[in-house]
């Protein structure tokens, strides 16, 4: 089948970008999203031109490394799949396809279609763990945790970072993402002695990094490749408002 | 050269511990003075980075991922093993050790495949604690299931994201440490070259991803944790990004490289569906319970799978070991399910897939279980394949998956480099010739958490550091030497892109060092690598500059040193006249078609020297020795 | 993470700062401001009633002796009015800091058109609410009738006022539009301050939508009754 992309190039995080237009006369309804732009590379090298930098890793959707809009969806039309298991076959002959990278402040554009996403990094740094020291830990079985509170647990934690919440939210808020850790963490006996610091010091970190604040929109949950809930807003709203009254 | 694997002797259960007594500490006030540098951070990478923090120690993280989180072991799915007994089914430490060395073909170190299972115990207890989402029963203790064939209920699991979990784990812990400032992280940098200053690691040069810029970094001592070379076949169910560089190039610099034949291929994974295929997708081994694994008898049928009546279908695995079934090990049911390709009863359009079939199951069971089962995985296949395993059979095919082999290393995981430590899937030691499921993430974690950081300081106490700077010979060398790769491929300006050669390397290693071996095949491949070799560096065809973020050139790099280690990984499976484990040489095999090892003359591990690109490298033998489980014949009918 | 009490101020002026503490302020002055639609209503729809029980009800709260009471509430009002818009503009600063680029495309229909439109939806209405002030408190539209000082002729008002096409048409308008504010507020607040559950989140939705359609109803019911004739 037939596809048109129009892909922002952008040499560097200096140069002002364009969309840019290419024509794939022959696309594989089998092929992956990202096999595609593979095969786009491909055709660019032959002719000479720079191949498209796009972030890519494992490719089964759980390293969180893909992703860009794709007709101003993150990760495109698919819910809970991420770009790379995206595949041509939900596309039709004739498509046109907008490609853009992720767009925040506190994304910036590193080329093309890859973008900086450290800031996430610095929001786990700020208080997205538990202080273990490696050996000092209990045996395992010396804590109890209800079945439904691990899976809800596990529900949280299975995000993996990739930021579509923030490239779909029009605040460009990290209130998922933050908010995923704090639930994974908060829902655990384990995670109660720092909850209320957790909340405080991830909320902060999420403001300095130039996120904006979540108007509860959803559209977050909406791209969220590991459908995470919005009710981990909530209970990160919870926490921090908590944690506020109560003086920490 | 001599090896000295520095093994303790006496009581197994006790040689840890007694080794640990014996190890000099380094006095807690002086360890912010010993800078270490930890390349990768995934589960041994980012665990050892994190707890040597912990220590005290000034540690320098690498990885070229933009984030610690993203390293591959996020990928593993299964499960991790610990021989906790809290099923009170029978497990023991014991146990869990003779299954690794049973598993692993009796071609791994007794002592370190003991220290693991003892370790084991340990690491559940960490993750536990770091809020790890382990599955729970009911009561809230701790699930645990059977896995990958063991007779008891040793594995624990987080859905089917265990491996992403335990990461995840690491990486808050690497991250509250980089918070602390204990750790400085340099993500989305490449190291390039290992410097050595007097027979010693004592530094890296890296390429910064975005700049391009060359830089030295400087430490006392250098860990590698930068996983498996599985990605020297092109197609694997690694990540893109997986490369054998790191170690590679510390190889180049005099590291030991052993047993690199020894690699592991994984039976259920989604087929190829065409040239542009890029990866493989794996999908847990659990789906052997209740699948069943058939071709049409006759060659060349190409009905639909449900046009084809029972007494015209083969199940193959079932006729052939009746008491195993389905559920033989990954070899076998590997080299099996190519057997049936190679007599021409492949499915599919390409002809290389078996059928993994749940009708049975589902007709037995009922679609509402086995969707609680395996829900997850039918949806991944269908969201890959378009097709539903509901109602049509899956169809699967073997992939490239693990590599047992990598860096030799001691007891105490240093290469033979003093200073060049190597931990993880990266270093060639506790898995022997195949690795057992749920057995990697136990070892990844083992040596970053708790043996490394034992080790290590015994290291840093015995020896003396002069400063070194960038203006030392050494680290002048290898940054020239750096310079110098990433000139020669963005000066080639050839013809072909890195993927095309990549694609290419990858079908000869498959073709003739995959699930079955033979000298002739190996012979050939080892005459085709080095002219293909040769080519790369002048053909290659890498557009854009050193200066900015340049993904090609990031790839030209890995792919010229996965050139070099194939050649080495042909040469290792040709001079090892036997079968074992990953490794089956087509002409030693039982009159039943099984592996057939040769304890006499081949009970070691290979460690091979670099002598120069081109030049056959130099074999020296670890010769192994069992004196707790005793070789003996796997069979599985 | 750091575990340093602070003091109160300083804790207040931090709980603020932080985008959630905005959130939480609008979610609280939203409550207040929500409280008084739906007593607001609950006086107006007094219309419908004996025909001279609205102008006792306003008879009632413009008794000099009540003005204390009246105006500690229209003051709380005004601040809470207040201190919802200064919130939603810091906010909306911070939306617009946060992505300095936007998209060449970009599809929200995910979102609910209620949510999308709060941005629009709340300046609208801020404007009616001035509008509706000057045209039933103040008089500053047309001439207000009253019975006696201090007792306006409400009833009169209204009917004269919703006679109009054109001031009814806008009333409706921002009826229907703040209706779709009050859909999003409702159960947004809840989340805002931190309630939410897997159970009862997609009830309240469903509830805060019933709400908003009952409001809606209700106040759009009086201009209606007003132009049929049915309210002389």
């Amino acid at each position: 089948m037939r596809i048109t992309l129009h892909i922002w190039r952008q040499r560097n995080a200096n140069d002002a970008g364009k969309m840019v237009r290419y024509e794939l006369p022959n696309v594989n309804h089998e092929m992956s999203f990202l096999e595609m732009l593979d095969v786009l590379n491909e055709d660019l090298i032959a002719k000479n031109e720079e191949p498209v930098a796009f972030d890519h890793d494992c490719r089964e959707g759980i390293c969180g490394m893909c992703g860009c809009m794709v007709n101003g969806m993150a990760h495109g039309p698919l819910p809970g799949t991420t770009l790379c298991q995206l595949h041509m076959r939900h596309f039709k002959d004739g498509d046109e396809l907008y490609l853009e990278p992720w767009r925040a402040k506190a994304f910036p554009v590193v080329k093309d279609l890859v973008v900086d996403r450290t800031a996430f990094d610095r929001i786990i740094a700020a208080g997205g763990y538990i202080s273990v020291a490696t050996g000092s830990a209990p045996d395992g079985n010396a804590v109890m945790v209800p079945k439904e509170d691990a899976e809800r647990s596990m529900d949280a934690a299975a995000c993996i970072g990739c930021g579509a919440c923030v490239a779909m939210c029009p605040n460009a808020a990290a209130a998922l993402f933050t908010g995923a850790k704090i639930a994974h963490l908060g829902l655990l006996p384990q995670g109660q002695p720092e909850r209320q610091q957790r909340a405080i010091a991830m909320v902060a970190q999420a403001k300095q990094e130039l996120f904006g604040s979540c108007t509860n929109m959803g559209l977050c949950e909406a791209v969220c490749p590991k459908e995470i809930k919005l009710e981990v807003i909530a209970r990160m709203n919870g926490d921090f408002i908590r944690a506020s009254l109560s003086g920490r | 050269m001599e090896l000295n694997s520095k093994s303790p002797s006496g009581p197994i259960e006790t040689r840890w511990e007694r080794h640990r007594f014996n190890l000099k500490l380094v006095n807690p006030s002086n360890k912010r003075k010993y800078t270490i540098i930890v390349v990768g951070s995934g589960l041994a990478g980012g665990s050892a980075a994190a707890s040597l923090a912990e220590l005290g120690y000034n540690v320098h993280c690498f990885c070229f991922q933009d984030s610690p989180r993203r390293a591959h072991s996020i990928a593993a799915q299964g499960g991790i093993n610990a021989a906790k007994n809290y099923h009170n089914d029978g497990d023991s430490i014991y146990r869990l050790f003779y299954d690794t060395v049973k598993g692993g073909d009796f071609r791994a170190r007794e002592s370190n495949v003991y220290r693991l299972a003892g370790i084991s115990l340990n690491i559940i207890d960490q993750c536990v604690a770091q809020g790890v989402p382990f599955a729970r029963e009911y009561s809230g203790y701790l699930d645990n299931r059977s896995f990958g064939g063991a007779q008891v209920s040793r594995t624990f699991y987080a859905r089917g994201q265990t491996g992403q979990q335990l990461l995840l784990g690491a990486y808050q812990a690497l991250e509250r440490q980089i918070g602390l400032g204990a750790v400085k992280m340099f993500p989305r940098t490449e190291m390039l070259d290992l410097i050595v200053v007097d027979g010693r690691a004592r530094g890296i040069v890296t390429r910064d991803l975005i700049t391009g810029k060359i830089e030295s970094h400087f430490a006392d001592a250098v860990v590698l944790g930068t996983g498996g070379y599985g990605n020297a076949y092109y197609l694997s169910t690694n990540a893109k990004g997986c490369n054998a560089t790191a170690i590679w190039r510390a190889h180049k610099r005099g590291a030991l490289f052993a047993n690199p034949c020894f690699t592991q291929i994984h039976p259920t994974c989604i087929p190829v569906s065409g040239e542009y295929q890029s990866k493989l997708t794996l999908m847990s081994e659990s789906l052997r319970n209740d699948g069943r694994v058939w071709v049409p008898a006759k060659k060349g049928d190409k009905r639909a799978p449900s046009q084809i009546p029972e007494g015209e279908r083969d199940y193959f695995l079932e006729r052939k070991y009746p008491s195993f079934g389905n559920l033989v090990p990954r070899d076998v049911a590997s080299r099996n399910a190519k057997a049936a390709c190679d007599e021409g009863r492949g499915v599919g359009e390409t002809g290389l897939a078996v059928y993994l079939d749940f009708r049975d199951a589902i007709q037995r069971l009922g679609a509402s279980v086995i969707k609680e089962r395996y829900g997850n995985l039918f949806d991944m296949y269908n969201r890959i394949t378009g097709e539903d395993p509901y109602s049509q059979p899956m169809r699967i095919y073997p992939a490239m998956h693990y590599t047992m082999g990598g860096l030799w290393v001691d007891y105490n995981l240093m290469s033979n480099v003093p200073g060049l430590y190597v931990i993880g899937e990266a270093n060639f030691t506790d898995h022997g010739a195949n690795r057992l499921g749920a057995s990697a993430l136990m070892q990844g974690l083992a040596d970053g958490y708790f043996v490394l950081p034992n080790t290590i300081g015994d290291y840093l106490a015995s020896n003396k550091f002069e400063k070194v700077d960038a203006s030392h010979a050494a680290a002048r060398e290898a940054e020239a030497n750096v310079n110098q790769i990433t000139q020669r491929l963005l000066g080639a300006k050839g013809k072909r892109s890195v993927d095309s050669y990549h694609r290419e390397l990858g079908k000869i290693m498959w073709e003739h060092c995959g699930m079955a071996r033979n000298a002739e095949g190996l012979k050939q491949a080892l005459a085709l690598i080095p002219p293909l070799r040769e080519q790369y560096w002048s053909d290659v065809r890498v557009l854009g500059t050193g200066e900015d973020l340049n993904q090609s050139l990031e790839k030209a790099g890995r792919v010229a040193d996965f050139f070099e280690l194939a050649e080495l990984i042909c040469r290792d499976a040709l001079d090892r006249n036997e079968s074992c484990g990953g490794h089956f040489r087509e002409e030693y095999q039982t009159p039943e078609g099984e592996a057939a090892r040769d304890d006499e003359h081949y009970a070691y591990a290979a460690a091979w020297e670099f002598q120069g690109v081109g030049q056959p490298p130099l074999l020296h033998k670890e010769p192994l020795t069992f004196e707790y489980v005793h070789p003996s014949q796997r069979s599985y009918k | 993470m750091s575990a340093i009490a602070i003091n109160p101020v300083h804790r207040v002026v931090r709980f603020y700062e932080a985008p959630i503490g905005k959130k939480a302020i609008m979610a609280l002055t939203g409550v207040i401001l929500f409280g008084y639609v739906v007593a607001h209503l609950l006086g107006n729809l007094q219309i419908f009633g004996d025909p001279d029980q609205i102008n006792k009800y306003a008879a009632f709260l413009h008794n000099p002796a009540n003005a204390g009471l009246l105006w500690v509430a229209r003051s709380a009002l005004l601040l809470a009015v207040g201190l919802h818009i200064l919130a939603s503009l810091q906010l909306w600063k911070l939306k617009n800091d946060a992505r300095p680029v936007a998209y060449v495309k970009k599809d929200d229909a995910a979102a609910t058109y209620a949510s999308r439109t709060m941005m629009w939806s709340g300046p609208i209405v801020a404007a009616f609410v001035i509008f509706h002030v000057l045209h039933l408190t103040v008089g500053a539209v047309v001439p207000l009738q009253e019975i006696a000082p201090n007792e306006p002729n409400v009833r009169a008002n209204v009917i004269a006022g919703f006679s109009n096409p054109l001031i009814s048409g806008f009333y409706i308008l921002a009826i229907v539009l703040l209706c779709t504010h009050l859909y999003h507020g409702l159960w947004s607040m809840f989340q805002s301050l931190g309630f939410s559950h897997p159970r009862y989140t997609p009830k309240l939705k469903k509830g805060a939508a019933i709400f908003a359609i009952l409001i809606a109803i209700g106040n759009c019911s009086i201009p209606i009754a007003v132009m049929a004739g049915l309210v002389k």
